[in-house]
């Protein structure tokens, strides 16, 4: 057996790839070097040229793969510190999410017809902007392919964090609980570190977001699905 | 350090019971995150039990995703096939939902606040 199957070697890739993309990120201060993007695509094309496959990696990867629950876990941290604003306006956000939540899968379904898009490819990106878990349950209900989901989901979050901060300037959305809990909502985890960099309150509306609309997403994608006729 | 791994660990437990029990389709680490909240609320649980590890996982969220990430290479001729529809469907309905969710918001606030300011004036006169 090639060493390069070894999956503590393959976690030693990934951790490589991610300290190289970061210092390439801070040496350059490029936006577009997102350590997350960059990293994945490194690792795939590491494994593409030795030749070992994506089920061989996942024998490493799951190792890292398996921190994100707990990672989520501790996001009650920054959203318990932002309790008392979040009560204050309950209301707002609310609404604001179960809004955002519907415009988000009535948009990705329109616009992935309009594009010309197969009904299991529609299927696969309507919950995209949940976190990979919830999004991959829902996928796979709805008749998509969740591992598809899971990569559209990543990416969906890489952009949303990358752009999610000039989208929000661009359309006039001032206030930081405002701004946090859209890039949360739009895209989950990913955006909300993205949100964490910028600054606390902005995380944790983020943290917020992300939570609210994975449970909304989950409860009500069956039904809008069924509703639009998807 | 071992005590925050172990509270953190209790909460995803707690949260895989909830779902084991409801069978609920919700993510056990989402409704572990909940029950910490509301834990840290309750003053169950002091912060400084936890903030270390918590927030050294939430500062490193990003990289956890890598592997989910390198996923895309399997699934790339799909991708290649229906690209424009996957990548203009998925960045177009992004800036829908930052806009909606952002716009409804100050919608809201600013009718809220409205009301409120309209009340306190009927009270005064």
């Amino acid at each position: 057996m090639n060493f390069v199957n070894n999956e503590i070697f393959l976690i030693a890739v990934t951790f490589i790839s991610f300290i190289g993309a970061q210092w390439l990120q801070r040496r350059f201060c490029i936006k577009l070097l997102n350590p997350i993007l960059v990293s994945i695509i490194v690792v795939i094309l590491f494994l593409r040229t030795s030749g070992v496959s994506y089920e061989t990696y996942s024998a490493g990867g799951r190792y890292i793969d398996f921190w994100l629950k707990p990672a989520v876990v501790a996001l009650g941290l920054p959203l318990y510190r932002q309790l008392s604003s979040i009560k204050k306006q309950l209301l707002p956000l609310l609404l604001s999410e179960v809004a955002g939540c519907v415009a988000g899968i009535v948009s990705v379904v329109v616009l992935a017809r309009l594009f010309g898009a197969s009904h299991e490819i529609v299927m696969s990106l309507a919950p995209k902007a949940v976190t990979t878990p919830i999004a991959m349950e829902i996928s796979a209900t709805v008749g998509g392919i969740p591992a598809l989901t899971a990569a559209v989901v990543v990416c969906t979050g890489i952009f949303g964090g990358m752009a999610g901060f000039r989208i929000v300037k661009l359309s006039h959305i001032k206030s930081p609980i405002a701004q946090g809990l859209s890039i949360g909502t739009a895209a989950h985890a990913v955006g909300t570190s993205a949100a964490m960099e910028r600054g606390e309150r902005y995380g944790a509306f983020s943290s917020l977001g992300l939570t609210i609309n994975g449970l909304l997403t989950a409860l009500l994608a069956p039904f809008i699905l069924g509703l639009i006729g998807a | 350090m071992i005590l925050q791994f172990g509270i953190l660990f209790a909460f995803l437990a707690a949260g895989e019971l909830v779902v084991w029990l409801t069978g609920i389709p919700v993510p056990s680490s989402i409704i572990g995150m909940i029950l910490l909240t509301v834990s840290l609320k309750a003053g169950l649980v002091k912060p400084a039990k936890i903030e270390r590890l918590a927030d050294f996982l939430v500062r490193n969220l990003g990289f956890f995703f890598v592997p989910a990430g390198v996923g895309l290479m399997n699934c790339l001729g799909i991708i290649a096939d229906q690209w424009l529809p996957i990548v203009g469907a998925s960045v177009g309905s992004t800036v829908v939902i930052i806009a909606v969710t952002g716009w409804t918001h100050r919608l809201v606030r600013k009718s809220v606040s409205r009301k409120k300011i309209v009340k306190q004036e009927l009270q005064k006169a």
